[in-house]
């Protein structure tokens, strides 16, 4: 072997080994976050007063009961209110649209949309609906919360859509059927898993969301679920708790935070499973 | 004669389908339907397509006091005093810019490590669990970076790390300037360091599709002619995803500069330009999270809002960019094949 190959093949494998060692890198980071999670939000999981004890006042006990009710009716308004949107605009791009200006334009907008910063789209609904009605309310929050939704929902509908086969639409038209109901019947069907996909996606993008959350639910020390007043949320709680000095507090905020991103990965991972199933 | 014909036939066809009894219902209700549906979905579509612009005229709107008050000196003032009511943005865009330059610095060859592992070294049966756990470091909530960062991070960073780099580092003339200062643990390159990790599930997703994207006859033929694994990825595989990788590179970018909650609670949120990477700083976002809710005078708002204008035009123009970088590899790739 002369000392040029020698000097290549050493390269090679010196690069192959930081390779190695980055994807090593990014785990280690992985289990040390939930490594921590777990330790220290783990007892405060297990405890049953989390769960029905409300925020409480530094220095008492309590739990984060009416901000998990809060965080889970935000969650599930903003996912009523932006998926079905999400949808009917990803359809319209894949069905209809297609390649025309109009819709290649919104697909563009739609990406940049997909990444713009949270916190802009929380200045955004404040600007609009926050400011008009001058109090921060749980509909300002969901409404936040369902602008992150369309655009993930969006993007997926669009990209399952345009995957089924278009044998199977020419099928149902040859049959006879409208466009409409090919769409509904043929379309949809062939592509549920993937919008569904889609939306699990969304809602768990949204668990975990606090910068749109600051200036529209704003917080509620109570248990709220007016959706024309402030609304707790686990997220805004968190930042709260974990930015106070105290620490039964902090404790509260380890636990909250176990308890969002468990389920956040959680969807995460089950989205994953049901995409995967054909 | 023939413009005559149409209607007639469609007469027909109208008779015909009345004539056989199940269909003419069906029939005469699908026109209706038919246009409902497209347009329906078509306003919806028109919806996502003015968002962007909404979004923009509401923050404008927003910020026509301060616009007004300092045009484009609001750009290059350091000041920010809410009891002289006086504002500018350059702390807080330094700040934005400095951390998402760190995270870039790092995240970036990380990433294009962890792609080249999982599209060249992995076996296939650890392709997936591996690339899963690294999309994973995207799920987990940014207020979660946050709070792990300022607990757990920060305090180890500020015992070990911060000395050894500040002793280092700090001692080389020019360069040193960057680390000079006492380890306070909170400081922008801490805000970078974790935003470091953030980037790095979206930029290596990128990278990995786009490697795959690569043509295997040519990887092969250079493995056929004795290049390492090595050789093969830096001449061939990246040379021909360049712009896609370079478009990954962006869309990190994009998250790094708007990415709130993680830098808010480790960045310090201090209204000063400090040199030293080592100071705490402040960033739009996390000047927007802390100070929105508690801003008292229409003009202290509407500079708020501002940062929030500027932001999103940065970030806005950076994944644009991202989005026909990928474009544009996305068209070679449909006209080779």
């Amino acid at each position: 072997m002369n000392a040029r190959y020698r000097a290549r093949k050493a390269v090679n494998g010196l690069m192959l080994a930081v390779s190695t060692l980055a994807l090593a890198f990014g785990l280690f980071w992985l289990v040390w976050i939930l490594g921590t999670l777990l330790y220290e939000g783990g007892y405060a999981l297990l405890q049953a007063t989390l769960y029905y004890r409300m925020t409480p006042p530094p220095g008492e006990d309590g739990g984060l009961a009416n901000a998990i009710a809060g965080s889970a009716v935000l969650v599930v308004m903003a996912t009523v209110i932006g998926t079905p949107v999400g949808i009917l605009a990803g359809t319209y791009l894949a069905e209809y649209g297609k390649q025309s200006r109009l819709a290649s334009a919104t697909r563009f907008l739609n990406d940049v949309l997909l990444s713009a910063p949270s916190i802009v789209i929380g200045l955004f609904i404040y600007s609009v609906y926050v400011a008009q009605v001058r109090h921060f309310s749980g509909w300002a929050g969901a409404l936040a919360l369902a602008l992150i939704v369309v655009p993930v929902v969006v993007r997926t509908t669009d990209d399952m859509l345009r995957l089924v086969p278009n044998s199977l639409r020419e099928a149902a038209v040859a049959l006879g059927c409208p466009t409409w109901k090919m769409v509904l019947r043929v379309s949809y069907r062939a592509a549920r898993s993937g919008i569904v996909t889609g939306a699990l996606l969304a809602v768990a993008r949204i668990s975990g969301e606090t910068a749109p959350l600051l200036f529209t639910a704003l917080n509620n020390q109570f248990w709220s679920l007016d959706l024309n007043r402030p609304m707790s949320n686990l997220p805004t709680v968190i930042f709260q708790f974990a930015m106070s000095p105290y620490e039964d507090w902090h404790r509260l905020a380890w636990g909250g935070a176990a308890l969002i991103t468990l389920t956040v990965l959680a969807l995460n991972i089950i989205a994953r499973l049901a995409f995967r199933k054909d | 004669m023939s413009a005559v014909l149409p209607i007639s036939e469609s007469a027909n066809v109208e008779e015909l389908a009345s004539a056989t009894p199940p269909g003419p219902r069906r029939l005469r209700h699908a026109p209706w339907m038919e246009a409902a549906f497209e347009h329906l979905t078509r306003l919806f579509a028109l919806l996502v397509f003015s968002l962007l612009a909404a979004i923009l005229v509401s923050l404008v709107l927003g910020s026509r006091l301060s616009l007004e008050k300092y045009g484009l000196g609001f750009l290059a003032s350091a000041a920010w005093d809410p009891v002289q009511e006086d504002f500018g943005a350059l702390v807080p865009i330094y700040g934005t810019l400095a951390t998402s330059l760190i995270a870039m610095l790092i995240g970036i060859p990380v990433s294009f490590g962890i792609a080249l592992f999982l599209t060249e070294l992995a076996p296939a049966w650890l392709k997936r669990p591996l690339g899963t756990a690294i999309e994973l470091l995207a799920a987990i909530p940014s207020i979660i970076y946050g709070m792990w960062g300022l607990f757990v991070f920060t305090p180890i960073f500020q015992a070990h790390l911060q000395p050894a780099l500040v002793d280092s580092l700090g001692s080389i003339p020019g360069l040193g300037a960057l680390f000079e200062g006492p380890p306070l643990g909170i400081g922008m390159l801490t805000a970078g360091l974790i935003l470091s990790i953030m980037v790095i599930p979206f930029i290596t997703a990128v990278m990995r599709d786009v490697f795959e994207l690569v043509p295997p006859l040519l990887k092969e033929s250079a493995y056929g002619l004795g290049a390492t694994t090595w050789e093969v990825v830096w001449r061939v595989v990246l040379p021909y995803t360049k712009v896609g990788v370079i478009g990954g590179v962006m869309l990190g970018l994009g998250r790094a500069l708007g990415e709130t909650m993680a830098v808010t609670f480790v960045i310090g949120n201090a209204h000063q330009l400090a040199v030293s990477l080592m100071a705490p700083g402040n960033s739009i976002a996390s000047a927007l999270a802390n100070e929105f809710t508690e801003a008292v005078g229409d003009l202290y708002f509407s500079a708020l809002i501002e940062l929030g204008l500027i932001l999103f035009l940065i970030t806005t123009i950076v994944l644009a960019l991202s989005k026909l970088l990928l474009m544009q590899l996305a068209r070679r790739e449909g006209a080779r094949t």
